[in-house]
């Protein structure tokens, strides 16, 4: 990890350039595929007001902000022919931790990101999301969950999961080896990349990239990715129907579909 | 956690399925429905290993008054005899009314 | 009836199971379960670990009435695994939400109700827990332009994690004084930010900050009302009789982050926030407050 920048403001930069505003939230316009896209990425705040949110993490300005960001995409596009894609950059350590958090609505904050989001790709922005660091929890849900497409780069430090290790085996009374050892066989649980793309959730993982300094090459790759991505995400329904399509779903989500089949059949039965 | 299998004779049928408790600590669910046969059939996922002799007179003791051809499946995260006797209960008198 | 005779013939809905409950809130006699027990559709994952299945994997999704109209109550049964949410359960009420929504497209609204009892994803199948509350999420933004998604948190374990994030995009969150949300548990506070942040054992201090007495007093919830099932069952029906609300609170940035500009982080606590973030009464639309009788 590079010592003075993050993940996401690394990101950042690669795509979009100079943001057009200051932490915690970077958003600002790069090209992808030939038309301009709008980039937001969550970085650390040294002058953030809220001491528990200063990291890369989601908490309550943040919250809103991408609220903001969003919806501001959404407006400006409101009369356009075509939505302008939205690339969430994806390094989010958590939500943040702490009573005034919780005092103050964190999880409105962060409903209110879910909220812009989901309304953006509703109302035809295809919403990329890409995962360059962690993507945890609340955290994702509110900056990267409600996308079209997620792609992730298949590199250290890149991870989805529903709370860290060490929090978790605290949690569920095991070892963090023990953790370890229960995410090889039950995948859901695993810590690695590899097998949270084995949940069919991910629509492309990109590999041989070096995420903490990328070449003009790998940068290139990526754009490609996410310009394909687009251009996938157009095709298809605003919802989120596409997670349960491939065949990696079909096998390790197969309890999702049979929910959704035998559901659908017993609502109609009078 | 252990999965046991027990089967008692039968005749009386079943007037209905039920369905009673929560697998919570301390409890268990019933699911009891009819079965086929002249056999009931008891299916017990137990958290607590090595009871197995424990379920077993739990059971002789339910099935010498119950003689409904049911298949009885028992979902337990350690309920005490007591208990698991007292489900088993809710879950005839739920099945006959 | 006198007063005496109304406290009497009061039922406890913290007392009751998440059947239970969705029995309560719905017309009596109207209602269907669909996916019950019977149908076995259980978690795939917690038997790798050596954890007992609930046969419906602690959801319960039952069709029924209200006032006559079609409604749909969406379950979380505490009792099992904490109500945590794993792909099965969270599956249901997902696939609930969807299709109550195609309904709602097709011209026959469905007033959905999810009764939230929940400490969030399901360790146990973490990725897949937290994946399907993304689609939660999703399908309650799609759903309330059409109906309004009404949240009930009664207690005691009340609304936590990814799913306190969906009962904050509800059109409507109807609470009890027992009932608490928030997104991080406060065990967890205590974990990752030290006792000296939060004290996950003082009761007083976590109510004062997370129940629902103060979530209403702040506009974060919308009614307060008594632990009493008929009471419950009534604010349901006033909520969803209201009809869609626009905007949602979770739209409201520009409100909130004013609010949130003025706030002092030094100084800011429960009592303080209540007299800057206590909703207009009576006249704001939407706004439903009974006290139980």
């Amino acid at each position: 990890m590079s010592a003075n920048r993050s993940r996401g403001e690394i990101w950042f930069e690669a795509l979009a350039g100079k943001s057009l505003e200051p932490a915690p939230i970077l958003s600002g316009s790069g090209m992808l595929g030939g038309e301009s896209a709008q980039f937001i990425a969550v970085v650390p705040d040294a002058h953030q007001r809220f001491p528990r949110a200063a990291s890369n993490v989601v908490g309550l300005e943040q919250g809103w902000l991408l609220a903001k960001t969003v919806r501001a995409t959404m407006i400006a596009d409101s009369h356009a022919a075509e939505r302008r894609p939205i690339v969430a950059v994806v390094d989010v350590a958590s939500q943040a931790y702490g009573r005034r958090e919780e005092t103050l609505g964190l999880h409105l904050a962060c409903a209110a990101a879910v909220d812009a989001y989901a309304s953006a790709r509703l109302v035809g922005h295809p919403v990329i999301a890409l995962i360059v660091g962690p993507a945890m929890s609340g955290a994702f849900l509110a900056h990267g969950y409600q996308a079209n497409r997620i792609v992730a780069l298949d590199a250290p430090g890149t991870l989805v999961h529903a709370m860290g290790r060490e929090a978790a085996a605290r949690v569920t009374r095991r070892s963090v080896e023990a953790l370890d050892a229960l995410g090889e066989t039950i995948i859901p649980m695993s810590y690695s990349m590899k097998a949270f793309d084995q949940l069919g959730l991910l629509h492309r993982l990109i590999r041989d990239i070096d995420a903490d300094a990328p070449t003009a090459g790998h940068i290139e790759t990526v754009r490609e990715v996410l310009a394909a991505a687009v251009a996938d995400a157009r095709q298809g329904p605003p919802d989120l129907s596409n997670r349960l399509s491939s065949p990696q779903a079909q096998k390790n989500r197969a309890a999702s579909i049979e929910v959704r089949r035998r559901l659908a059949l017993q609502w109609q039965d009078n | 956690m252990e999965h046991l299998n027990f089967e008692y004779p039968a005749h009386e049928p079943v007037k209905q399925r039920a369905h009673v408790g929560v697998v919570g600590s301390g409890d268990l669910e019933v699911l009891l429905s009819p079965h086929d046969g002249a056999r009931a059939q008891v299916v017990v996922n137990t958290s607590v290993d090595g009871y197995g002799q424990i379920w077993k007179s739990v059971l002789d003791r339910f099935f010498s008054r119950y003689a409904g051809v049911a298949r009885i499946e028992i979902n337990d995260f350690g309920a005490t005899p007591g208990v698991v006797a007292l489900r088993l209960a809710e879950a005839v008198e739920a099945s006959e009314s | 009836m006198s007063a005496y005779d109304v406290f009497l013939a009061r039922r406890s809905f913290i007392e009751l199971g998440a059947r239970e409950r969705a029995g309560a809130i719905l017309d009596e006699g109207s209602m269907r379960e669909l996916l019950g027990p019977f149908d076995h559709l259980e978690s795939p994952w917690l038997p790798l670990q050596d954890i007992v299945c609930q046969a419906d994997d602690g959801v319960i999704i039952a069709k029924g009435t209200l006032d006559g109209r079609p409604a749909v109550v969406l379950a979380i049964e505490s009792a099992f695994q904490g109500g945590s949410i794993g792909e099965v359960s969270g599956t249901k009420i997902a696939a609930t939400l969807e299709l109550a929504l195609r309904e709602c497209e097709a011209g026959r609204p469905v007033w959905p109700v999810i009764l939230f009892e929940t400490g969030g994803v399901r360790l146990q199948e973490a990725n897949l827990g937290l994946a399907v509350i993304a689609e939660i999420q999703s399908a309650i933004v799609a759903l309330r332009r059409h109906v309004p998604v009404v949240g009930v948190i009664a207690g005691m374990v009340g609304c936590f994690g990814g799913m306190s994030l969906a009962a904050a995009l509800c059109s409507y969150l109807i609470m009890t004084r027992q009932g608490r949300l928030g997104m991080n548990g406060p065990e967890v506070i205590e974990q990752e930010a030290g006792i000296q942040e939060l004290d996950s054992g003082d009761r007083r201090l976590i109510w004062s900050l997370i129940g629902g007495e103060q979530r209403t007093a702040t506009g974060l919830a919308d009614a307060l009302i008594e632990d009493d099932a008929q009471g419950i069952a009534q604010a349901v029906r006033a909520a969803c009789a209201h009809g869609p609300v626009a905007p949602a609170r979770s739209e409201q940035v520009e409100k909130y982050l004013k609010l949130l500009d003025a706030v002092d982080p030094a100084t800011i606590d429960s009592a303080s926030m209540r007299l800057s973030w206590q909703p207009a009464h009576a006249t704001a639309p939407g706004h439903v407050t009974e006290e139980g009788v």
